[in-house]
């Protein structure tokens, strides 16, 4: 009870502390440079998950700014497992709705969705809710299941993944998305943006073998990047990740992230993450390995980021 | 209009269970299952009451009809029949053969003796819906998947994602072997003697024959207004009209009415056995029928018995050397599928019909060699080199037709211990390499491998079989080749697993970012 009455405090602390020199460190910059500075990241929170992103897409200036008229976009989010949207095992399907819905709306000539997952596909696909709620939102929902959906890249640039072999709809669409749920994981920590790519892989046992984070930032370096990295956290399993084994794993925290910042965006909800449980940064090793390979920054002070409570 | 009314039966009976067979991607619904559930071994196995006792009755109102609208096996053989047919110029001519009675009841007193002296694997062997069974799975389905992927090939070239690729599997020789060899001795048969098989082999076919002899409804031959023409004799491919003394033998008879439809003078007819005329002709029959040499038959199977026995001490050692560093694994005892409870009456109740294998959405199940020992061979076996068992999925204890496996609940499953997770340090990536891993818990639904703190922010797993279900996840999943760092070992009875208990939580309150 002691330790976990400390850790209690100690969050609470951190919160506080949190929000304290963030108001201060804003009210630093000078206004009229705040107000030219394009907007790197939306945080929202308090909201429904579609309700969410509609205000954080609209804060960007709308979907079309990422989307163009035309073009096939894919969407790819969490269906790791087989589990219903309450066990916030898989991106929330309303949340996935809402994002198709707003794709077609800038004009999107086709949107498809999948994910290499790590249950049945089938079931994940059924039971995660993404499968009907994509559809029915118009999207082609694709299926993961086999090698030949997949072809050799290479990643000049990872340390030591040098090569994958990665889901065609990501290769063969124009834009994509990636739309992840925040998770305890056993094995990285946390799995956000950069661990999600792990579902537009062929061969993943590869990752532990080789060295599990270095390989999430070292697949993090292919060159076709999303164009949105949208960070689901309207429910967050704070412990048993990543599958969860009851509901009371799981949080409702309402919150939502997005910016094309891959770095930034899973920094600021491990930020988010370590309100609920203690998840310091360095555990997080890929966010660190990331930054190093030039993905993008963890210093979210160099970002101009709209704080949003529904 | 019997005969059509058989046929139309027939047809539905073989398309459903076959298709129920083949149906990965379950489009059928589940009550359709009830069709594997009327079979009569399984039946029997799993002391359905209900269903023999209106087996039983059927028999004896209408004769051996299970034969011919029921038995996958008996139907399918009427389709080479009748496909035989097809590639003759001129209709195959059955004529009457003297009953292989002592042939018939050496092979059923075989199953009955060996089943009961623990060796289930004749009956497995030759139970005709199992037998069947083992054709759709091994035979049928690779060629229903490989046209799935032909189909998906075209549609997803326009663009239409209506089907998806699937796996093309083979599961093993033995079992693949052993259905091919079937295939080959029961079509043969079919193709120039009809139903053969199920007159002198086919142990159901036995037991069956026996009890339509006291049949109410039977095909008779009315002695009036028959001429002796023979259509009747040579449409019966039962093989089972005498048409020079104008009996049929009724153990034998599959009541498929062809005969009745062939006569053109309405003199086979299909009446009450008390309208029936008697004549000593039908007694003359019964004597014909003994002396046929079978002793031929007997040695080469004592011979095929003792082979089965033999390779019993040869059972699998395994390797103990270390392959780059890596420890090998031994699982002592195999797993059995979910459901199976004991393992002796598992052996004894599973008639290797390898529908769970199919069924099987993770590809767990797959036939044993002689793991079992032999009177387990090809039962079903979970392995994991394909998949794992779904947590939540229950399919193959529902499927089962004979009780082998007992139906489970959710709630049930996740409370019962298939085996026991053993990790194995020398071989795991962080111990090894001192990097992050965790996919075995990552896979593993109920955190009986739970990431540990270890050297610096490196997590290690710590396995807690007490509530490990058995599921497979882990040893899946676990990158390290060629030997793994984790496995499951089985268990002789399958154990209750101790429920994990949730952490107690405080309530967190989020009313800021964080950041």
């Amino acid at each position: 009870m002691n330790r976990r009455n400390f850790l209690k405090t100690f969050a609470l602390a951190g919160i506080g502390l949190a929000v304290k020199p963030a108001k201060s460190l804003a009210a630093l910059v000078p206004e009229e440079k705040k107000a030219e500075q394009a907007v790197d990241m939306v945080a929202v929170m308090g909201g429904e998950p579609d309700q969410m992103f509609k205000r954080a897409i609209a804060e960007f200036g709308g979907m079309n700014r990422f989307v163009k008229s035309g073009q096939k976009v894919c969407i790819k989010p969490n269906i790791g497992w087989d589990r219903v949207p309450e066990r916030a095992g898989n991106t929330n399907p309303l949340l996935i709705a809402e994002i198709i819905r707003q794709c077609f709306a800038a004009g999107a000539s086709e949107v498809t969705v999948f994910d290499h997952t790590c249950d049945d596909w089938v079931k994940c696909y059924q039971n995660s809710g993404i499968e009907a709620a994509a559809k029915a939102a118009g999207a082609k929902v694709l299926p993961a299941n086999q090698e030949s959906y997949y072809r050799q890249v290479e990643l000049p640039q990872g340390k030591i993944l040098k090569d994958a072999k990665i889901h065609q709809a990501i290769l063969d669409s124009e834009v994509w998305i990636n739309v992840p749920i925040l998770k305890n994981h056993g094995g990285s920590g946390l799995t956000i943006s950069m661990k999600n790519y792990m579902g537009i892989v062929w061969d993943r046992r590869t990752f532990h073998m080789k060295g599990l984070q270095q390989c999430i930032a070292d697949i993090c370096t292919l060159n076709k990047k999303p164009v949105l990295n949208v960070v689901d956290a309207y429910r967050v399993l704070q412990t048993n990740g990543p599958q969860g084994r009851s509901e009371s794993d799981v949080v409702l925290s309402k919150a939502l992230f997005v910016s094309p910042e891959i770095v930034a965006v899973d920094t600021a909800a491990t930020s988010f993450f370590n309100q609920i449980r203690s998840m310091p940064m360095d555990v997080v090793k890929h966010l660190g390995f990331g930054e190093e390979l030039g993905l993008g920054t963890t210093d979210l002070n160099k970002l101009n980021i709209k704080r949003i409570k529904l | 209009m019997l005969r059509k009314l058989r046929i139309g039966l027939a047809i539905v009976a073989i398309i459903v269970l076959t298709f129920f067979f083949l149906d990965f991607s379950n489009l059928l619904p589940e009550s359709v299952q009830s069709i594997t559930k009327i079979q009569l071994v399984p039946a029997l196995l799993s002391l359905s009451l209900g269903i023999l006792l209106l087996l039983l009755l059927l028999t004896l109102v209408f004769g051996r009809v299970y034969c011919s609208i029921i038995c996958p096996l008996g139907i399918y053989q009427d389709v080479v029949a009748r496909l035989a047919n097809l590639f003759r110029k001129k209709k195959l001519r059955h004529k009457f053969r003297k009953a292989k009675t002592i042939l018939r009841w050496s092979v059923l007193s075989l199953v009955i003796i060996t089943y009961i002296s623990g060796l289930g694997l004749v009956l497995d062997l030759l139970d005709p819906y199992s037998m069947y069974g083992r054709l759709a799975v091994h035979l049928f389905k690779p060629v229903y998947m490989a046209a799935n992927n032909g189909l998906e090939h075209l549609f997803t070239a326009f663009n239409n994602y209506t089907f998806y690729k699937v796996d093309i599997h083979f599961w093993g020789w033995v079992s693949f072997g052993l259905a091919f060899a079937s295939l080959l001795v029961v079509s043969v048969l079919a193709w120039r003697y009809g139903r053969s098989w199920c007159n002198t082999i086919c142990p159901v076919g036995t037991v069956l024959g026996f009890l339509s002899k006291y049949s109410i409804f039977r095909l008779s031959i009315d002695h009036e207004r028959c001429n002796q023409c023979g259509l009747c004799s040579f449409n019966c491919k039962a093989s089972c009209i005498d048409n020079k003394s104008e009996s049929i033998d009724y153990s034998r008879c599959v009541s498929c009415f062809n005969c009745m439809e062939s006569c053109n003078k309405k003199a086979v007819q299909y009446l009450p056995f008390w309208k029936i005329k008697k004549t000593d002709t039908a007694k003359a029959i019964s004597k014909a029928t003994i002396k046929t040499d079978t002793s031929k038959r007997q040695f080469l199977s004592v011979l095929m018995l003792s082979g089965f026995l033999l390779p019993k001490a040869v059972a699998a050692n395994f390797n103990q050397e270390l392959v780059n560093g890596l420890r090998p694994l031994k699982r002592t005892i195999p797993l059995m599928p979910p459901g199976a409870g004991d393992r002796k009456r598992f052996n004894s109740l599973c008639t290797s019909c390898h529908l769970c294998v199919s069924k099987c959405p993770g590809n767990v199940l797959q036939p044993s060699l002689l793991e079992y020992g032999t009177e387990g061979l090809m039962q079903p076996q979970m392995l994991f080199d394909k998949g794992f068992c779904n947590y939540d999925c229950t399919l193959c204890t529902e499927v089962c037709p004979s009780g082998a496996l007992q139906t489970l609940t959710k709630k049930e499953k996740h409370h019962t211990q298939m085996g026991r997770v053993v990790f194995v340090l020398e071989n795991c990536i962080v111990y090894r390499n001192e990097t992050h891993c965790g996919a075995c818990s990552e896979h593993c639904p109920t955190q009986a491998l739970r990431m540990v703190p270890y050297k610096g922010n490196l997590t290690i797993p710590e396995p807690h079989p007490d509530i490990c279900i058995g599921c497979g996840g882990c040893e899946f999943i676990c990158p390290v080749v060629p030997y793994k760092a984790v496995y499951v070992e089985g268990h002789e009875i399958q154990q209750p697993a101790k429920a994990f208990e949730d952490e107690e939580r405080e309530e967190v309150v989020l009313d800021d970012f964080g950041f």
